[in-house]
């Protein structure tokens, strides 16, 4: 993609929360919501003569992230201290992985207006996090809660070359620690953060840009619109002969913006040195193919299975692996139902649309995915009609009763009984005298859909429509 | 070689401040002090896998099961000034 003769060079560092229960070496709580350093301890506050103790599970799911990256995951890895003076940072250094980084040299595809894009991962990093500041000018006031939360950072390659594949990496990632449970994705509350490294340089120069890092981005909208505002601003710069000075830049939502931060006038100078206090972290290769083997299929790999074993188009297929539990959602309404595509149209349709409405999470539909799947079996085996269906579906929409409950409940059962419709039939006919007469000698055309629609009505939508179009027609004759 | 230079860099990372003087006499100590390092340094330790820990003890891994042993009251007991449950600290912006 050419912007003005340049092009732009995009790579992405992505703090992923990894949603233990715990923090990353002690055993406070990581709950969202608690109060003020409700969830501290002396090690996550940095009391001296603290020391830390590698959560598990933290190490399970960064491990398990790093090998649906195809990450080579090292089999010792060394968490390094990371030095910077900040009152954030109560131990004056937050622990990190430097050199020796438990996941490196991974790749990850996905597609950008139907092109397939492959992205390098060059690594992922286990890391703790930091407090939260809030300024208030005159004082700062400081929570620990979020000190010492797991976070694995994964860096991509400079390897994205528009905003639009930059947004689309970020929901990639997003969706594979979604799959993987590793993550809950929710930007808002940070628990993904995104950090854009963007440069331009002339469209077949060789040598990268010099390149300004983008922080204080909390959507994939902003991430598509804050790397576009910075490539733009600095091609003006460029053009107009300035040099891009090496920065961090904070983007602002409401004025469309990127802001310069600070010039990193003092060289970042952050002494990594090996933890003391942590042991390496052994990887055996048993771990690794345990944690391989609880992989969930993946999206990509989910989408093109639904394609070839269920035959659904491509645009189901994608919609429906979104997110995991839709996907799940769909897999359980199809087994019960034996109707793929029938299950998809339902889900996408109506169950999505209701969802929607009700601002709901597809976790709390009322309805579940056997109840669906029965529903839609009954219209296969002719029990109630399409039309009928809907409403049964807002039925149990409602009340979350099974679908056979709703059709006896509300007497919606399909008139499939030809004496029954048949007589049905003979009302509607006797009383459109006239109509019967002009349908016969031909003086009025279409009138075979006012009949159809008539008998409908009257059979309050519950008449099998095949059989009202078999005996009308036979009667019509 | 430790100068003056990087004595006020050092104490800049670490937000401490230097007079002249305590500049001058951290610069001959740190001096003395990695003089030691240096002769230590001289060994041959081509082959040598850099120690990470003393220890050769396997990794040791924690379960992932809260507990709570502080409330935030204890936690900010001995903080020297606090706003609520909040540390408070000199601005930082």
């Amino acid at each position: 993609m050419s912007y003005r003769g340049f092009e732009a060079v995009i790579g992405i560092e992505i703090h992923v929360q990894l949603s233990t229960a715990t923090k990353m070496f002690c055993a406070d709580s990581t709950e969202f919501n608690a109060g003020d350093n409700e969830n501290t301890s002396p090690v996550s506050v940095g009391m001296p003569g603290t020391l830390p103790v590698l959560n598990k599970k933290a190490i399970e799911y960064s491990i398990k992230t790093g090998l649906a990256l195809g990450c080579d995951i090292r089999r010792k890895s060394v968490f390094a201290r990371k030095n910077y003076f900040y009152p954030d940072l109560p131990k004056g250094y937050q622990i990190s992985q430097y050199d020796q980084p438990l996941c490196e040299n991974g790749t990850i595809s996905f597609k950008v207006d139907g092109a397939e894009k492959t992205v390098s991962i060059t690594r992922a990093h286990m890391e703790e996090d930091a407090g939260k500041s809030n300024h208030h000018g005159e004082y700062t006031l400081i929570n620990y809660n979020r000190s010492g939360i797991p976070l694995l950072e994964v860096v991509s390659g400079p390897d994205l070359r528009s905003p639009a594949e930059a947004a689309e990496y970020a929901r990639t990632i997003r969706q594979i620690v979604r799959y993987l449970d590793v993550c809950d994705g929710n930007l808002e509350e940070g628990s993904m953060r995104c950090d854009c490294n963007v440069s331009v340089r002339k469209v077949g120069a060789v040598q990268f840009g010099t390149k300004v890092e983008i922080k204080n981005i909390n959507s994939f909208r902003f991430v598509e619109k804050a790397i576009e505002y910075e490539i733009e601003r600095q091609i003006d710069a460029v053009e107009r002969g300035e040099k891009i000075i090496q920065e961090t830049r904070l983007w602002d939502p409401d004025k469309n913006r990127t802001f310069s931060m600070r010039t990193k006038e003092d060289a970042q100078d952050y002494r990594y040195f090996p933890d003391p206090d942590l042991l390496p972290v052994i990887v055996t290769d048993s771990m690794i193919e345990q944690y391989r083997k609880e992989l969930p299929e993946l999206p990509i790999a989910r989408a093109k299975r639904f394609q070839n074993e269920h035959a659904l188009p491509e645009y189901d297929a994608q919609v429906l692996t979104m997110e995991k539990a839709l996907a799940d959602f769909y897999e359980e309404t199809a087994k019960e139902s034996k109707n793929f595509k029938a299950s998809s149209n339902w889900i996408m349709t109506e169950l999505l649309r209701e969802l929607n409405q009700a601002n709901k999470e597809i976790k709390d539909s009322p309805i579940k995915p056997l109840q669906l799947g029965r529903m839609i079996a009954l219209i296969d085996k002719g029990a109630i009609s399409g039309k009928i269906a809907k409403t049964v579906f807002q039925e149990m929409w409602q009340s979350g009763k099974d679908p056979e409950a709703v059709i006896k409940e509300k007497g919606l059962v399909q008139i499939s009984d030809p004496a029954a419709i048949e007589k049905i039939i003979d009302e509607v006919l006797a009383a459109n005298v006239q109509n019967v007469e002009d349908h016969k000698t031909g003086k009025k055309k279409n009138l075979f859909g006012f009949f159809v629609g008539a008998v409908m009505k009257a059979s309050k939508g519950q008449a099998n429509p095949e059989l009202v179009n078999k005996i009308l027609q036979e009667k019509l004759k | 070689m430790i100068d003056k230079k990087t004595i006020e860099h050092i104490a800049k990372l670490a937000r401490l401040h230097v007079t002249e003087e305590e500049a001058q006499e951290y610069s001959l100590q740190l001096a003395k002090a990695l003089a030691h390092f240096e002769q230590i340094a001289k060994i041959d330790t081509t082959g040598v896998e850099p120690l990470i820990t003393p220890t050769e003890i396997e990794s040791y891994w924690r379960e992932d099961v809260v507990k709570q042993e502080f409330s935030a009251e204890e936690m900010t007991a001995n903080a020297p000034s606090k706003a609520g449950n909040l540390f408070k600290v000199p601005p930082v912006v």
